[in-house]
C-alpha cells in the first residue's frame, strides 16, 4: 500500500466507519440517559429549574471559590488551556471546517493557520503537562486507570500528527496526512465507549444538578 | 543512427551556442539542487557522452508525455538533448514502420546489451494480454524482454509510474505501473499527466552525467523535482494561511486570486515541481490560469474523489453515512432505552415491600 492508496482508504472508507460507529454509539449513550427518566418530584416548587439548569451549564466552568483556585490551580490553567486549544484546532482550522461543511452543509470563518498553530501547540504542551501531573502525583496516579491513559494519547496523537503533518516533520506529507486523519478517525471510535463521552454529557449533568438544585430553591 | 557523435557535437551542428547550452546545465543543475561547482561537471559530461541509445515503449497511453516532451516549446536546449539521444524506438517518432520496427529495436537492444536505457510511457494491462498488443506482442512480454537487459528504467508519465487513467477505478484491464513488473531493477518514475518537459530532460540530464540514477522518494521519484508539494511553492500560499479562498471560480475571491483548496485543489498532497519549473517554456502553471491542482503526479489522482471536492471531504458520500448513522442511532437508543424501561418496571412489579411482619417472621425462623 502507497501513501495515495492509505490516504484514499482513511478518506473514504475509514472515515465513514468511523463516522458511524461515532454517531451510533454516542446516539445509543444519550438516548439511553434521556430514557431513563426520573421519578415524579411531588413537592413544591422553589424556584425555576430550567433557568438554574442553564445556568449551571455555564457556572459550572468556573471555579468554585479563591480557595479552590488556589489549591488547584495547575488542574485549572493545563486543563483549560488544553481544552480551548483542543476546541480551536478541532472547529477553527480550514481544513476541519470544510470537512464538517460537507457533512452540515454550512461553515463559519477559521483562523489564520499559524494561530491555529499555536493553539495546537498550547494543547500539546497542557496534555502533556497532564500526563506529568497524572503520573507524578499520588493520588491522580492512584485514580488513573488504563482506560485514562489510553484515552490520552487518543487525543494526542491527532494534534501530534496534525503537527507534523503542517510542518513537514520527518516524513512525507502525503503519509502523515493520512495518519492524521486515521487517528482522529481512532479517536471517534473511542468516543461513545469511554470516558471521552463527557464532551456530551458535561452539559447533561451540569442541567439535572442545577435544574435539581433550582426545583429545591437551593443554590447549585 | 550514428552512436558516435557526442551530444556537444550534435548541439552545435544544431546551433546551440555555448552559453544557451550552459545555461541550460544551470538550469538543470538548479532544478537539481545541485551546487553552482556542479555545472562545469554537468556540461562536461553532456559534452562528451556518447549518444545513448533510448528504447521507448507506449503500451496503454494517450502519447501526452511524448507530446508534452516534443511539442513544449521548440526549439530548445531539452528537445534538442532528445535529439541528441539516439531514440531507437518510438512509434509516434520513429520513420520504420511495422516489421522494420521491431527490427529496429531488437538490434538497438543487441548492440546495446546492458547500457540502453528504456523509456516507458503508459500503464500495462494484466487482464487480458489482447487489451494491448505492439505486433502481436503483449506489453507485458515486451516489458520484461527489454527491461532485462536495461541499463536503466525510466516510467515517464502518471499511467507507466502508478496506472494513471487505465489504472482508475474500475480498471477494465487490470492495468498495473511498470514497478509491479519490474521487480529487481530500480525504476525511476517521472509521473505527472504529462510530466514537465524539463523534469524528462533533467532526468536524462542526470543519468548522462552521474551515469546512474538521481536519489529518489518513497514512491520512487526524483526528489530533485519532486520534493516539494505544490501547495509549499504556490504563491497563492498566503491567502491558505490567511484564510482568504475562492468559493465559486467567478466570485470575488477568485478574481482576486486568492486560494482554491476549497475548489478542490489537491496541492497539499501532490508532490510536483510545475510550481516552480512551469509550463510552456516558463510562462506558467495551472494555479495561474484559475484551476486548481489536479494531483497528476500522484497515484490513484483519478480516484481522489473527484477534481472539484475539498481535499479534507470524504472520497465517499459521508452525509448518507451520517445520515443512516443517526436513524439506525436512534432506533438502537430508543430500543435500548426501551429495554432498560422494562427491566425497571418488572423489578418493581417484582419488589415486595418488607412489612413489620415479614421482619419478625425471619426473626423467628
Amino acid at each position: 500500500m502507497n501513501s495515495a492508496e492509505f490516504l484514499l482508504w482513511v478518506r473514504g472508507p475509514g472515515l465513514n466507519i468511523a463516522m458511524a460507529i461515532f454517531i451510533i454509539g454516542m446516539l445509543i449513550r444519550l438516548l439511553e440517559i434521556f430514557m431513563l427518566g426520573r421519578k415524579r418530584n411531588l413537592a413544591e416548587l422553589r424556584g425555576n429549574g430550567v433557568s438554574a439548569g442553564l445556568r449551571t451549564i455555564f457556572t459550572r466552568s468556573a471555579p468554585p471559590d479563591k480557595n479552590s483556585l488556589r489549591r488547584s490551580i495547575f488542574t485549572y490553567v493545563a486543563g483549560y488551556s488544553f481544552h480551548i486549544g483542543l476546541l480551536v484546532v478541532i472547529f477553527l482550522l480550514t481544513p476541519h471546517i470544510q470537512l464538517l461543511q460537507s457533512l452540515l452543509g454550512f461553515a463559519w470563518p477559521a483562523l489564520p493557520t499559524p494561530v491555529v498553530d499555536l493553539f495546537t501547540v498550547i494543547a500539546m504542551i497542557s496534555l502533556m503537562a497532564l500526563l506529568w501531573r497524572r503520573l507524578t502525583h499520588p493520588v491522580v496516579r492512584y485514580l488513573s486507570t488504563s482506560q485514562d491513559y489510553l484515552i490520552w494519547a487518543a487525543t494526542f496523537l491527532p494534534l501530534l500528527t496534525g503537527y507534523m503533518s503542517y510542518h513537514h516533520l520527518w516524513f512525507p506529507y502525503s503519509w502523515l496526512l493520512g495518519v492524521h486523519i486515521l487517528t482522529a478517525e481512532f479517536l471517534l471510535i473511542l468516543f461513545p465507549f469511554t470516558r471521552l463521552t463527557h464532551a456530551f454529557t458535561l452539559i447533561i449533568s451540569r442541567w439535572y444538578t442545577g435544574m435539581m438544585a433550582g426545583e429545591k430553591g437551593v443554590a447549585s | 543512427m550514428n552512436h558516435d557523435k557526442s551530444l556537444g557535437d550534435v548541439l552545435k551542428e544544431q546551433g546551440v551556442s555555448r552559453r544557451g547550452f550552459l545555461k541550460f546545465c544551470a538550469t538543470t543543475a538548479s532544478l537539481m539542487a545541485l551546487p553552482p561547482s556542479m555545472v562545469p561537471a554537468i556540461a562536461k559530461a553532456l559534452e562528451s557522452v556518447r549518444r545513448p541509445s533510448v528504447i521507448w515503449l507506449s503500451f496503454q497511453e494517450c502519447t501526452g508525455c511524448t507530446e508534452s516532451l516534443t511539442r513544449s516549446h521548440a526549439p530548445t536546449v531539452e528537445g534538442l538533448i532528445f535529439d541528441a539521444i539516439s531514440l531507437d524506438y518510438h512509434h509516434t517518432l520513429q520513420a520504420a514502420a511495422g516489421d522494420a520496427a521491431e527490427a529496429a529495436r531488437e538490434a538497438a537492444m543487441e548492440e546495446n546489451k546492458g547500457n540502453y536505457l528504456l523509456v516507458v510511457d503508459g500503464s500495462i494491462p494484466l487482464g487480458n494480454p489482447g487489451y494491448s498488443t505492439i505486433a502481436g506482442i503483449s506489453n507485458l512480454e515486451m516489458l520484461k524482454e527489454v527491461a532485462e537487459h536495461a541499463a536503466a528504467i525510466i516510467a515517464v508519465g502518471t499511467c507507466a509510474a502508478y496506472g494513471g487513467l487505465p489504472h482508475a477505478s474500475p480498471n477494465p484491464t487490470g492495468a498495473v505501473s511498470v514497478s509491479e513488473i519490474i521487480k529487481e531493477k530500480p525504476v525511476v518514475n517521472v509521473p505527472g499527466c504529462p510530466p514537465i518537459p524539463v523534469v524528462i530532460s533533467g532526468v536524462l540530464a542526470h543519468f548522462l552525467t552521474f551515469g546512474k540514477l538521481p536519489e529518489l522518494d518513497h514512491l520512487g521519484r526524483p526528489l530533485a523535482f519532486y520534493g516539494n508539494t505544490i501547495h509549499d511553492r504556490c504563491y497563492r500560499r498566503p491567502f491558505y494561511d490567511k484564510g482568504l479562498f475562492a468559493n465559486t471560480f467567478d466570485d470575488e475571491g477568485a478574481r482576486k486570486g486568492w486560494c482554491l483548496y476549497k475548489l478542490g485543489c489537491k496541492g497539499p498532497v501532490t508532490y510536483n515541481a510545475c510550481a516552480t519549473a512551469k509550463w510552456n517554456d516558463g510562462t506558467s502553471f495551472p494555479i495561474e490560469a484559475g484551476h486548481g491542482c489536479l494531483g497528476c503526479s500522484e497515484p490513484n489522482f483519478w480516484d481522489m474523489g473527484g477534481f472539484y471536492n475539498a481535499l479534507p471531504e470524504s472520497t465517499m458520500n459521508l452525509s448518507r453515512t451520517a445520515a443512516v448513522g443517526i436513524a439506525a442511532g436512534a432506533a438502537a437508543g430508543a430500543a435500548s432505552g426501551l429495554l432498560n424501561r422494562r427491566k425497571r418496571g418488572k423489578a418493581k412489579a417484582a419488589h415486595e415491600t418488607v412489612t413489620v411482619k415479614d421482619l419478625q417472621r425471619e426473626e423467628q425462623s
